[in-house]
């Protein structure tokens, strides 16, 4: 009975996974079918013409160009704020400590409908009250950095609060002590310690600028992202190209997953052996 | 804050206060207030913003109960305001894709976590991840296709005998936008269960089963109390994702689907009347912090145990 559980407990893991995966293989076949709609049933012969046509889409690519920017703005800016609120938030306590991290988690949490219409209201309103043309408080895509920036922080905190957990900061003492200035602190104590989390942050800011489409869509003003257009051309004629370009994205991201795989894996052998080494070399000792 | 100070010095710690406090206030608090300020204004021609007729009042609020609508529900026929009447539908459906993730996720986090060997893992989860990474209009436009008329399910189902005739899946009510967000979000709570379930000492799931508890009450009395924070938290992020989401509904839905993010997007895109749009968004913030907050007394969780 035990081992009927289990076995159910393996199928029901592999249909799980065909439910999340079959959806992102229909998408990508559907790239190199010749028909107008994006489809694999009727399967009508293999093309290509879907990523050439892709390529020779200008508003296209001047969308990608744009969520790149975006998104390496928001990182960026994203893990300064971020890291910077952690530190704070750990050297705090009581009352303020609760107020602080309850009001960075709860921007996760606001609807990004209201992000994006509260970011657009305020800045063009203080344009307004200032008479000034200035770009700033114009809609546009620098507004939708502002607005994702205002949720995506609390995530890179998050993480880099959790790294902060396990920082020692007697080493810090240590270092004042011996007389390092408050910059040398920051700068070789603290800041190398965080860095995995600070680079899981980017990483976690980046993706998640790429994906956001609510903040976007109320503050860019006339300029596309990629969501964005994809979702334009999804409500307007769709043709493959918009298969083509998910398949290259979906392409890149499995690429991704698998060198981080093999290079996880060629770690997990090294530690392994030197477990075992360590095993055998204890045992000649105790021999 | 003293620690602070001695630390890293009065310099870098001003950077870091203002940096915060840019963040919060500029970019959190600020915004917010004017959207609530803004909320109470009329609709003005430019000329006419900051002069006599420019005044506050809740009249932008009183428009969710303009035009009534006729609906039955049971063989029980009503008369409903139609904003009123998409709001209700969206919490009611962002409640069943929540409960319907979770009966996704739950098994699921309790294999990853108890079940599966331990050198699979990684693989599995970088599986798992590989729909996350790829952007939330893909995963929608994925599910236009497969839903579509004349799209692989219905030749699926039509192929293998289920069905006679093809189903318009994607006229069908809520059915695409559900399963859409199902499909989006489930991750969001998968991740936080299996975090919790993996807490659990699995001494004491042996333990309980040594001492001939039946499997589910096992996860009734144990596994599922234990899991109780993470259940919380991934609920609260998919229900507020979902009732959030401006993609999925435009893309999925049907013409008798009507979100209510688009009811906002409506007034604020076509209408172009951003007061009320802010009205019916400050709407959208407050009830859903409220809905969470219920369900946060509920199911006695504060909002530090959420965000882990």
């Amino acid at each position: 009975m035990h081992k009927f559980r289990q076995n159910l407990a393996h199928v029901y893991m592999g249909l799980f996974l065909f439910y999340l995966l079959a959806p992102l293989v229909v998408m990508s076949g559907a790239a190199f079918n010749d028909s107008k709609l994006p489809s694999i049933v009727p399967w009508k012969a293999w093309t290509t013409r879907w990523f050439s046509e892709m390529f020779a889409d200008d508003r296209m690519m001047w969308a990608f160009v744009n969520t790149l920017w975006v998104a390496v703005a928001v990182a960026l800016i994203s893990v300064i704020v971020g890291t910077a609120a952690a530190i704070l938030v750990n050297s705090v306590s009581g009352k303020v400590r609760t107020v602080l991290y309850g009001m960075m988690i709860s921007t996760i949490l606001i609807p990004g409908v209201v992000i994006g219409i509260s970011t657009m209201i305020l800045w063009t309103k203080m344009g307004n009250a200032l008479g000034t043309e200035f770009f700033l408080f114009n809609p546009g895509l620098h507004l939708s950095v502002l607005g994702q920036v205002s949720y995506i922080a609390a995530m890179v905190m998050l993480l880099v609060l959790a790294r902060l957990q396990s920082f020692d900061s007697g080493l810090e003492e240590a270092a004042l002590d011996l007389g390092a200035s408050h910059a040398q602190v920051m700068r070789r104590i603290l800041l190398p310690h965080l860095y995995p989390a600070v680079g899981a942050g980017a990483a976690v800011a980046f993706f998640q600028s790429i994906e956001n489409f609510n903040v976007t869509q109320f503050t860019r003003g006339g300029a596309d992202t990629l969501t964005v257009y994809v979702f334009s051309k999804v409500r307007s004629g769709i043709t493959p190209t918009i298969n083509a370009l998910a398949f290259l994205l979906i392409l890149v991201t499995l690429v991704l997953a698998v060198v981080y795989e093999i290079n996880r894996r060629r770690k997990a052998r090294i530690e392994a052996a030197r477990e075992s080494e360590a095993r055998r070399a204890e045992e000649a000792a105790l021999l | 804050m003293q620690d602070l100070l001695r630390r890293y010095g009065p310099g870098l710690t001003l950077i870091m206060c203002l940096l915060v406090a840019f963040w919060l206030v500029m970019l959190v608090i600020v915004p917010n207030i004017t959207l609530f300020e803004q909320s109470f204004r009329p609709y003005l021609p430019v000329v006419d913003v900051g002069g006599p007729k420019d005044t506050y009042s809740i009249a932008n609020y009183l428009k969710v109960f303009d035009g009534n609508v006729e609906k039955s529900l049971f063989g029980y026929t009503f008369s409903i305001p139609v904003h009123v009447y998409t709001f209700s539908l969206t919490i009611l459906y962002s409640m069943l894709v929540t409960v319907l993730c979770f009966l996704l996720a739950y098994p699921l986090a309790y294999y990853l976590a108890k079940i599966v060997n331990p050198t699979s893992l990684p693989t599995l989860i970088l599986l798992l991840f590989i729909p996350l990474w790829v952007s939330e209009v893909l995963r929608a436009f994925a599910w236009w296709i497969i839903l579509a008329f004349k799209g692989p399910l219905n030749a699926l189902l039509q192929g293998i005998g289920l069905i006679e005739d093809p189903i318009r899946w994607t006229n069908m009510g809520y059915t695409g936008v559900v399963i859409g967000l199902v499909y989006t979000y489930v991750l969001f709570m998968l991740f936080p269960i299996y975090n919790a379930i993996q807490s659990l000492d699995t001494n004491q799931i042996e333990a309980a089963g040594d001492l001939g508890a039946p499997w589910w009450k096992i996860h009734w009395r144990i596994v599922l109390p234990h899991s109780k924070p993470g259940i919380a938290s991934g609920s609260v992020m998919v229900f507020m994702l979902s009732a959030g989401s401006l993609l999925v509904p435009s893309i999925l839905g049907s013409t008798t689907s009507q979100w209510f993010t688009q009811t906002i997007d409506q007034w604020f895109k076509d209408a172009l009347d951003w007061n009320t749009a802010s009205a019916y968004a400050f709407i959208l913030l407050a009830m859903c912090t409220l809905f969470v907050t219920i369900a946060m007394w509920l199911f006695k969780v504060k909002l530090s145990d959420i965000a882990k």
